[in-house]
């Protein structure tokens, strides 16, 4: 059984490998062979957490048996093998749910390199999971960023080519602070493994030395994964890129990438400072008041929206506000409903990715709720996973939205301190309150026929306006059933995902405790 | 004042390694011209590669390689650093690279690489969509 321990490090390592054989593969083996290898993906990751917690240990794998100050190291706890299986089949139902999207937005001789490009993400998300060593969590952010702007202007329309150059240059901004925080702690510990880093800083905040510099060199990181991941202010890239993209790209970087971050911010603040030091810095009231404003101003944002996917990008700013605030809180409960609040919003923004399309699709290819009106009748069943998604979204009962909603609270009622209690409840309330406004009112436009009473049931496809000239191709313009099983294959996943979220919390919950537990 | 100025002085690789940086980042945020920004993320990681650098190099030791065999370890510096800058030198080269084909990308259909121009003629596409 010892052998599992090997499997981290192989969930990286051949998607590295895999990434390179899609190159060589046809755009169709490719998917192919991308989906069987995200299932294999998904066995390693499940039998880590099998292993993990039935030892009720985590495990170190020393990268070439070079021991702690020196060689470079991954880690395995429950919390890890956790978010990696949640990841990865998300990334699974993703790739799946788009199929048919991405044949239409892609030139068909560069389908293979899209394929390229998702498996260099999904190894640059796993080792950013595994990783103890920070300065590896800096090359393989780089590698995201990279491959999250490959997956982006894949689509060649000209606001992708605009939208991937904003988001490369935040992303380059962030790297850099990142950079630099990762230099100044290095110069502070002499170290780069998590552990021993910790140990230095927790002997050199002892000592009442050099607490500045550690408290800067934290901010600086913050800042820049805060830019990265979408925290307030910072969060204005996120329309043009989610909005413009291709749909599985768009629930990748929405779901998975933008979260990849803050689980390495996470990580920085559990492993590298310390959750007992990193509480007596200012840094996590820095969090506490952005994150809040966060909620708020994305909804306000969305609400203003006459496009459906910016919409929802919106409301994914709003939505990491919600992590920020609950990592801001500065107790265990806010880091158990933080990382909730992660899970719940990946299974569920990346479903909302994969329907707004096809809403799109039978209205005549556009994304702008005046032609969206009755579009849940003309495709019933992207319109009932919309309404799911949009319930969730809300915080109704039974979906995960819901249970992350509610352990916010809980977490604000166990400070014990007004300072906090009160701006969550009211960012809680006011936040449900718009989020009900824009959702709502989209599940009704898409069924409701509008000021014109025109028949909404027929129909709408007009001339593509993706049309390649250049491929020559005839676009396929109706379903084919294998598109549609698959579409509907990653609907039903996700969406039992999420309802196992909401109705069985408590078990997530327990896991993510016992992660917690084990990551100390 | 005084104590500052000795300070930075005696650190002045440190110092100057920060000035780049903050060059850097403001050329990074503040230049319109694509191909400016990416000169100032350039000369920001060079500050962050510089800072590491100057902290690995210690006077009048030599890089641990054994020429007439094992000397104290005192004689040698640290080579940590060195092999922290090369990597982030790779990072930085491959970033760049996919940035300019971007801006070739750019410029081919907009025919300016002031990103703010850019916005101004997409702006029009964004809203009849």
């Amino acid at each position: 059984m010892d052998f599992i321990r090997n499997f981290p490090l192989f969930t990286i390592i051949l998607s590295l490998f895999s990434s390179v054989l899609c190159m060589l593969l046809d755009g169709r083996k490719a998917k192919r062979y991308t989906v069987c290898y995200a299932c294999v993906l998904i066995a390693l990751a499940s039998a880590v957490l099998w292993y993990v917690s039935a030892t009720g240990e985590p495990f170190t794998y020393v990268m070439g048996e070079f021991p702690a100050p020196w060689g470079n190291e991954i880690r395995a706890g429950v919390l890890e093998a956790l978010l990696a299986v949640v990841f990865l089949t998300v990334l699974l139902c993703s790739v799946l749910g788009g199929w048919r999207f991405l044949l239409i937005d892609v030139e068909h001789s560069k389908i293979n390199l899209y394929f390229t490009l998702i498996n260099l993400l999904t190894a640059a998300l796993m080792a950013l999971i595994w990783t103890n060593d920070i300065f590896t969590g800096y090359v393989f952010l780089e590698i995201l960023t990279l491959s999250s702007c490959g997956i982006l202007i894949v689509r060649e329309i000209g606001r992708t080519t605009l939208a991937a150059v904003r988001y490369m240059v935040l992303n380059l901004l962030g790297s850099g602070l990142f950079l630099l925080g990762v230099v100044l702690l290095y110069s502070l510990t002499g170290h780069l493994l998590m552990v021993p880093m910790r140990a230095a800083i927790s002997e050199i905040v002892a000592a009442e030395g050099g607490v500045t510099t550690i408290t800067f060199s934290l901010a600086v990181l913050t800042i820049g994964l805060g830019i990265k991941s979408g925290l307030f202010p910072f969060y204005f890239w996120m329309p043009d890129t989610y909005g413009t993209a291709t749909p599985t790209s768009a629930a990748i970087l929405s779901a998975l990438a933008s979260k990849a971050y803050i689980i390495l911010l996470f990580k920085i603040y559990w492993r590298v400072v310390g959750i007992e030091v990193f509480q007596q810095l200012p840094i996590h009231w820095l969090l506490f008041c952005l994150g809040i404003p966060g909620m708020i101003f994305g909804s306000v944002s969305a609400i203003r929206e006459n496009n459906i996917h910016r919409m929802i990008a919106f409301s994914s700013a709003a939505q990491t506000g919600y992590i920020y605030m609950g990592l801001g809180m500065g107790s265990p409960l806010g880091y158990v409903a933080a990382l909730f609040q992660l899970i719940a919003h990946a299974v569920t923004k990346s479903l909302l990715f994969l329907t707004t399309p096809r809403l799109a699709r039978v209205s005549g290819d556009s994304l702008l709720f005046q032609n969206l009106q009755g579009s849940g009748i003309r495709d019933r069943s992207a319109g009932f996973f919309f309404t799911l998604c949009a319930l969730s979204m809300v915080g109704i009962p039974v979906f995960a939205g819901f249970s992350a909603k509610l352990f916010f609270a809980v977490a604000a009622v166990d400070t014990g301190k007004l300072g906090v209690l009160f701006p969550t409840m009211l960012a809680l309330a006011v936040s449900a309150v718009l989020n009900a406004l824009y959702f709502i009112r989209t599940v009704i436009r898409i069924y409701t026929a509008g000021r014109g009473g025109a028949d909404i049931s027929a129909p709408r496809i007009y001339a593509e306006e993706h049309n390649d000239a250049d491929s020559g191709e005839p676009l396929p313009m109706s379903e084919t059933r294998s598109e549609r099983r698959s579409y509907w294959v990653s609907a039903l996943i996700l969406t039992g995902m999420n309802l196992f979220l909401g109705l069985f919390s408590w078990i997530t919950v327990d896991f993510i405790r016992l992660g917690l537990d084990m990551f100390a | 004042m005084q104590e500052t100025i000795s300070a930075l002085l005696a650190n002045y690789e440190e110092a100057a390694a920060i000035i780049l940086f903050v060059i850097g980042l403001s050329m990074l945020l503040f230049h319109g011209n694509l191909i400016k920004k990416l000169i100032g993320m350039n000369i920001m990681d060079t500050g962050s590669f510089l800072f590491l650098a100057s902290m690995g190099y210690i006077e009048n030791r030599k890089a641990p390689i054994l020429v007439d065999g094992l000397r104290e370890f005192e004689d040698y510096i640290n080579p940590v650093p060195a092999g922290l800058v090369l990597t982030g030198i790779v990072v930085s080269v491959s970033v760049t690279a996919v940035m300019l084909s971007l801006s070739i990308r750019l410029y081919r259909r907009y025919h300016t690489l002031n990103v703010d121009e850019v916005y101004l003629l997409s702006r029009h596409q964004l809203e009849d969509r």
